[in-house]
């Protein structure tokens, strides 16, 4: 795995001040249904190739980022911050 | 004969002797000397023994492929076993005792071992040892273990320090040989932050062994001169006894540098080792090339050595290998020591060349048998003679050492350890580096280049190329004429010797010959990988830097194929082994994990705290007076205390966490369970946060302090979590709201001041009226203290159940602020009570932590099934919490737990069984989650998780508790022993 | 050919050139009555148990490289049965079981060893958690042994006592616990199965399953199509990528974990010790080797290899716990692909397709879980219906909320 993780905010990073929570998901509204919670707590992708996943720059900015990693290369594509890669999508 | 010192030559120090002993022998070295040249000097040529047949065996390389002269070093705690005489540097009064052997090196019991060598081929152990069954580990196995292993390690601990770091730079050069040193020149001139590793002692690499000239001087001068001007840059940094051992994703290589492991009594101010984590922009491989032995009979023997090992021993130790000196080799590296020994006056008996052609260009004395093998060396613990195997024809000549060289193979390993596989070149006779490395290229020897000019050139040009690439301007460095270079194209490979008669070896250390390799094809293990698992060839401490190729040439014939079919085996870290020291650094024994301290620390220990470790906090366990003797004493007295008095207790661990902003109710109603939007300014309360998966997650208090201004506190175990947790919801989920989440879980020192005496207490130090009516349960605000010198936060909450309030106050206040409300309690007879007595308190009241908040518990479980709010839209959990299996009846449930005897007791991990049911996993009811001595109802009491646990109460039931054996009958009931009606809480 | 001390002396005798094949080269045939996906020991233990046990021995392996090159060919070799929970602890208990006499039973000295495995603890938590975990396996007849301090001490007293961070209280030792021979099992298994004529098929991929109206019918593979009456999927580290084919989404992330050998030493650690402040496990091989590990690294990923830091993290905690391990040098590491499943337990299920069969999502107690999970898969694919101790591991689970979760520590597998 990427021994640094290129963060928008800080750069390139030591693996080790990140936390990772896998998959990057958007959550189902609540009335979604059954399957489509399912889907989003349990069932995984999981591809061999290009991943997006949530990062939490936890001993440096604290920002959550979405990063987009080759899962059988490691190699990091790019890096997003969640909130503020939604925010524009919203208010371009 | 055997071998000895030179009169002259060398880079050796003949000033300054250096004393050592082998095997508690005392020997004479001299400064520059490695322990393997020191040995060999001495004319000490058996220096160890191999691990399953117990052969004597000889240094081979000069190197750290070496798979034999493996020594235990140092005593006591510095004891270091397997340690690489040939790696070793010399140093005065260095201790080496050989290994493997039993009782002496000399005479060792083990070598009846070869006697029996016919039935221990590839994989014996596989076939036998079966029967009787119970006789594996009782006979079989022991005796297999006590034969095992190779040198012994120590129990004692290490006494030296070691350290990390991390370093960057636009170009890494690992090796400085020609190759490495005509890049670092390149590179270091133009200004380029350059680091220079290289894994011996001294730069240099092959040119320290080298006759050759560069330009007018010596190919030592040369590196001489090259080193002054690399060290006169202060943008290069080189770093000798330095390995890099792997190769990491994003560039990062990992490197080991010894920094004392060449004296005796280290530096008590620097580490032994030191740990690299060099981040490069790009690196430039210079690793060179391994010379690969010859899979003939007796290739073990004791005098048998590497052609470019013997060069260095004479070259650079001035130590000659012996006094009739044979050579075999299957290209021109054998003419190049022919030389170099016969300029010493040792001119080679003979030079057995593979080659029909053999190397027309050789005019030295040597008698030269061209398209010849040597089939079999013989001797036992030194060479006598060897066998030479010639169309057919044997002849035996007497020698006392024997040189052999089967070409070369590039030391690729760091460019495969990120997956890219070899690729086998006929025209190399080698694997090569795979293509399309990321950040890496390789240049010299490990790129097949030969020959010193040819290396400094690439070197040069690859170096230029990498940096200007960087954007730095610079022209690759020039260098004079070589003279006497060595230019040794590779040469056919010869895997099958023809004529063997003894034992052909191909992995040394684990004494894997190459019938060996035949059986594993034979019986269907021919794959590289299986034949490696079954015959064990390539898994011993060189990993295969010499065996590896040969086995892929001999299973290659055996099945018929080519080396590029049958493929490598897969490189992995570390290049060479790397100690536990060296990965750890300072981060072992009490500085294993960091500590964190309360702000109330002080204040505790000045009152007598016995401290507990608590993830990484040290929290007061309780407080010890005089005349007691058992921390039960104690505890009881400081749980009676809070019931009867008052008592104080350091809440600081408990995280904190500041949520202020527009949204900040509507945030916190999502993140809960139960509803937060509607919490009145000035009230606490109590929150369920769940998982996606409807789990309890985490709990807490939550106040409101302003309209958008709250303070939630959660465990201690989860306060990092929960904040990670906050932030991904804040910052991934619901970006739009208007929130914002700051940790002050250092900020604060919080102390929970609990007893029916709290509020007199704490009405000396608040400034604000806290009676009942001013401040009811569940209030929160901020108060001023002292008559306005300080503000902190007071909340009306307990975990105790008696009246109770927690103060916030800024850290560095805490203490005075303890010591102060001690002082106003005196007379009110408070004292302080630690974690264990807050644990009692707490299970009296029958309040949950996470004992009992496992991971597995919803709310319902836990008698909050109230706390899911059935009308929010939407919050996290809300969508799982209601499948079939969270919602069944027949989950646990909290109860509390007593014995039916109160004299009688039981422990946190009993089981609940039905009162008269076997004890079977079938008839498992449950589990006490925790339990504690009450001093309120004379009796253990505990709260345990048991199917159906609420519809149970007064059932009786056996705690069973068969690791301990103690099976007491109890009673479940109601999980709340104290003031089920919570009358005190509002009083 | 049968294995025994006499066949090694004829053998010898006769200069070890009468050697037979251990197993057969087979190509495939057009038909199999059952395919097995995966030549490791989950698969090769299912078609050994098929043809034994249920007498199907119409069965072919398929296995993409050589047999035993996935995670049976590189863990750290542990065997325990130290479970907590009702739905995982008789599984384990049986594979313990089937360990203690598998040698003799597939004529393959896999050195089984129960020199112990030693679960230490550090905080009254632990040893209560322990406690609880100890109760369990003693409510089933698994044998476990709560020892405190002194005895820790008296059975390893090189681990740091005096001058730890978080001093060691006690362990829970469970006896029957040790190692296993991991590349021998591979073999054992295929040997055995061979000889009763199951067709293991190295160097064969599968690239599509072929299912019609809602029947699995055969397999496209690099050696063209093979037809089957079932399919059994045990392809752990790939079950995503393999589930797929069919349409099939699993609850499972594939990990990267790491493991680490040592140069060998003369012996002085005899079964297996976990560390309980954090992640680090040890035992020493029969060859002197220690092998050990700790967690896995933590992002999903099918390359097989780890990265620094947990390396260091592992290293940490060994001198931690072992400060003479210091001047002991660090050989290999290498990494293995875990299906890491979504609470931590396996799946051994049927699935939407009639005729296929899953096993999948081990996690890293894989290895020790080889002989049950094959005899529990070829119970369900010979007999349509789960083994009683593997009724738990269910694909519904999750959608029911029955979830299986030994640690608490939800659907995220980089937690369990």
């Amino acid at each position: 795995m990427a021994s640094l993780v290129p963060c928008p905010h800080c750069g390139a990073r030591p693996k080790e001040e990140f936390t990772i929570k896998g998959a990057a998901l958007a959550r189902p509204t609540p009335d979604a249904g059954t399957e489509a919670w399912m889907d989003y707590v349990y069932l995984r992708d999981n591809p061999r190739g290009l991943y997006e996943e949530y990062w939490h720059h936890t001993s440096g900015c604290r920002r959550w980022l979405v990063v987009t990693r080759d899962t059988a290369t490691h190699d990091i594509e790019h890096s997003r911050d969640v909130a503020l890669s939604q925010l524009t999508d919203i208010r371009p | 004969m055997t071998s000895y010192r030179l009169q002259t030559g060398g880079l050796i120090d003949r000033q300054t002797p250096v004393s050592f002993t082998f095997d508690g022998k005392r020997m004479l070295g001299f400064e520059g000397d490695s322990l393997a040249s020191a040995l060999l000097a001495n004319g000490r040529q058996l220096i160890g023994r191999s691990f399953k047949y117990h052969r004597p065996r000889g240094i081979l390389t000069a190197g750290s492929a070496e798979p034999n002269a493996l020594m235990t070093i140092g005593r006591g705690g510095r004891t270091e076993a397997n340690t690489r005489a040939t790696m070793q540097e010399l140093y005065q009064g260095l201790e080496a005792k050989s290994q493997s052997r039993w009782p002496s090196l000399e005479f060792d019991i083990g070598a009846l071992n070869t006697l029996l060598s016919p039935f221990l081929g590839a994989g014996f152990y596989y076939k036998t040892f079966m029967w009787p069954a119970p006789l594996w580990e009782k006979l079989y196995e022991p005796f297999i273990r006590k034969a095992a292993g190779l040198g012994k390690a120590t129990y004692e601990a290490d006494p030296d320090t070691y350290e990390k770091c991390w370093a960057h730079c636009d170009l890494l050069i690992i090796g400085s040989g020609p190759t490495g040193i005509a890049a670092a020149l390149t590179s270091g001139r133009s200004g380029a932050r350059v680091i220079l590793v290289d894994e011996h002692s001294a730069s240099g690499g092959s040119l320290l062994s080298e006759t050759a000239s560069i330009g007018d001087v010596s190919a030592s001068v040369f590196v001489q001169q090259a080193m002054d001007e690399l060290h006169s840059l202060s943008n290069v940094q080189i770093l000798t006894r330095t390995t890099a051992f792997g190769w990491y994703d994003g560039n990062v290589f990992g490197a080991v540098e010894r920094v004392q492991k060449q004296v005796a009594l280290p530096n008590v101010a620097l580490p032994v080792e030191r740990l690299w984590r060099i981040v490069a922009k790009k690196a430039l491989l210079a690793s060179g090339a391994e010379e690969r032995p010859l899979v003939f009979g007796g290739n073990d023997i004791p005098g048998v050595m590497m052609a470019t090992a013997m060069r260095t021993y004479l070259n650079r130790y001035g130590v000659a290998p012996g006094k009739d000196v044979a050579i075999f080799t299957t290209n021109n590296s054998g003419y190049a020591l022919a030389n170099d020994l016969e300029a010493r006056g040792i001119v080679p008996v003979a030079i057995i060349d593979s080659r029909p052609d053999g190397n027309s260009a050789y005019a030295g004395k040597a008698r030269v048998i061209n398209g010849a093998f040597v089939s079999d060396a013989h001797g036992g613990k030194a060479l006598s003679s060897v066998s030479i195997f010639k169309s057919g024809i044997a002849e035996t000549i007497k020698v006392d050492a024997l040189a052999m060289s089967g070409g070369f193979s590039p030391v690729i390993h760091l460019a495969c350890h990120r997956g890219g596989k070899p690729i086998w070149s006929d025209e190399q006779s080698a694997f090569l580096a795979p293509n399309g490395l990321k950040g890496m290229e390789l240049a010299g020897a490990v790129a097949t280049t030969v020959g010193i000019a040819a290396c400094l050139e690439d070197g040069a040009n690859r170096a230029a190329a990498l940096i200007e690439g960087l954007g730095f301007k610079t022209s690759p460095a020039s260098f004079g004429t070589v003279e006497r270079d060595i230019v040794s194209p590779a040469a056919k490979p010869v895997w099958n010797i023809p004529g063997i008669k003894g034992k052909a070896f191909v992995d040394y250390q684990n004494d894997v010959h190459r019938e060996d390799l035949g059986i594993a094809v034979q019986e269907g293990y021919g794959h590289v990988e299986l034949a490696k698992r079954y015959t064990t060839n390539g898994m011993a401490t060189d990993q295969g830097k010499l065996s590896n190729v040969n086995a892929i040439g001999l299973l290659a014939q055996a099945r018929g194929v080519s080396p590029a079919e049958v493929g490598t085996t897969t490189f992995r870290p570390f290049y060479t082994p790397v100690s536990f020291g060296a990965l750890t650094g300072a981060y072992h024994g009490e500085h294993f994990q960091p500590v964190r301290k309360s702000p109330l620390h002080g204040w505790a220990k000045k009152n007598g705290a016995i401290f507990v470790e608590t993830g990484l906090w040290y929290r007061s366990s309780w407080f010890t007076r005089d005349g007691e003797t058992t921390w039960r004493e104690s505890v009881d007295r400081e749980v009676r205390n809070v019931r009867v008095n008052a008592g104080l207790c350091d809440v600081s661990m408990l995280g904190k966490i500041e949520i202020c902003g527009k949204d900040a109710a509507e945030f916190l109603n999502r993140v809960y369970s139960n509803a937060f939007l509607k919490l009145p300014v000035g009230k606490a309360r109590y929150g369920l946060m769940l998982r996606e998966d409807g789990m309890i997650y985490d709990d807490g208090t939550t106040s409101r302090l302003s309209e958008q201004r709250f303070f939630m506190t959660t465990t201690t175990a989860y306060a990092a979590g929960v904040m990670n947790h906050l932030e991904f919801c804040a910052q991934a989920l619901w970006p739009d709201l208007d929130v914002h989440i700051a940790s002050s879980t250092d900020q604060w020192a919080q102390m929970a001041v609990a007893g029916p005496k709290a509020r007199l207490i704490l009405q000396t130090v608040v400034d604000e009226d806290i009676s009942n009516e001013a401040f009811p349960f569940l209030g929160a605000k901020e108060v001023s203290l002292f008559g306005g010198q300080l503000h902190g936060r007071l909340l009306r909450i307990s975990f105790s159940g008696e009246l109770a309030f927690e103060l916030a106050v800024p850290a560095s206040y805490g203490e005075s602020v303890a010591d102060a409300l001690m002082e106003a309690g005196r007379n009110h007879g408070i004292q302080p009570y630690g974690v264990e007595a807050l644990s009692v308190l707490r299970i009296e009241k029958g309040h949950v932590t996470h004992n009992e908040i496992n991971g597995t518990v919803v709310p319902a479980d836990l008698g909050f099934g109230k706390m899911v709010s059935s009308t929010k839209g939407d919050f996290i959990g809300k969508a799982m919490v209601a499948r079939e299996g969270l919602t069944s009846s027949e989950r646990p449930q909290l109860v509390g737990v007593i014995p039916l005897d109160p004299n009688t007791s039981f422990r946190s991990g009993s089981h609940i069984l039905e009162k008269n049911a076997a004890a079977r996993l079938e008839n498992d009811q449950g589990y006490v989650t925790s339990s504690a001595f009450s001093p309120h109802l004379r009796s253990t009491i505990g709260l345990a998780l048991v199917k159906r646990g609420s519809e149970r109460h007064d059932e009786e039931v056996m705690i069973w508790n068969g690791i301990r054996n103690e099976f007491t009958p109890g009673r479940l009931c109601n999980p709340v022993f104290v003031d089920p009606e919570n009358e005190k809480l509002h009083v | 050919m049968r294995y025994s001390a006499l066949s090694l002396l004829l053998n010898g005798l006769r200069g070890n050139k009468t050697w037979l094949p251990a197993w057969r080269q087979p190509e495939p045939k057009p038909h199999y009555d059952v395919i097995i996906v995966g030549g490791g020991g989950h698969g090769l233990a299912t078609a050994y148990y098929l043809a034994k046990e249920f007498g199907v021995t119409n069965v072919a392996v398929l296995e993409k490289g050589y047999i035993g090159s996935g995670n049976v060919g590189r863990n750290t070799t542990i065997i325990r049965s130290n479970y907590l929970l009702e739905g995982n602890n008789p599984f384990y208990e049986l594979s313990m079981k089937l360990w203690e006499g598998l040698e003799q039973d597939f004529n393959f000295n896999a050195m089984v060893s129960q020199r112990g495995v030693l679960n230490l603890f550090h905080s009254d938590a632990q040893r209560d958690a322990y406690t609880r975990r100890g109760n369990a396996m003693r409510l089933h007849g698994v044998d476990a042994d709560l020892l405190d301090r002194a005895a820790v001490r008296q059975m390893l007293p090189f681990l740091d006592y005096d001058n730890a961070r978080f001093p060691i209280q006690g362990g829970l030792l469970q006896k029957r616990g040790g190692t296993v021979r991991h590349d021998a099992v591979a073999w054992g298994y295929a040997r055995g199965a061979d000889m009763r004529g199951v067709d293991i098929i190295q160097n064969c991929e599968v690239t599509c399953i072929r299912h019609q109206n809602g029947v699995v019918t055969g397999v496209e593979t690099t050696k063209g199509f093979i037809g089957c009456g079932k399919l059994g999927l045990a392809a752990a580290g790939n079950s995503s990528r393999v589930a797929e084919m069919a349409g099939l989404k699993l609850p499972i992330e594939s990990h990267v974990l790491q493991a680490f050998v040592s140069e060998g030493l003369k012996p002085f650690i005899n079964g297996v010790v976990t560390f309980g402040a954090g992640h680090f496990y040890v035992s020493q091989s029969d060859k002197g080797g220690l092998v050990f590990g700790g967690d896995i690294d933590g992002y999903n990923s099918y390359a097989q290899r780890g990265n620094l830091a947990t390396v260091e993290h592992v290293a940490e905690a060994g001198k931690a716990m072992i400060p003479s391990l210091s001047r002991v040098r660090v050989l290999r590491s290498w990494g293995g692909i875990m299906d890491m499943s979504m609470d931590g337990s396996p799946i051994i299920d049927r699935t939407h397709l009639d005729n296929l069969y899953l096993n999948a999502g081990w996690c890293y107690g894989g290895f020790k879980a080889t002989p049950a999970s094959g005899f529990c898969f070829a119970h369900l694919l010979a007999r349509g219906t789960p083994q009683e101790t593997a009724t738990a591991f269910r694909l519904d689970r999750f959608t029911r909320g029955l979830m299986l979760d030994e640690k608490g520590q939800g659907a995220q597998p980089n937690l369990h």
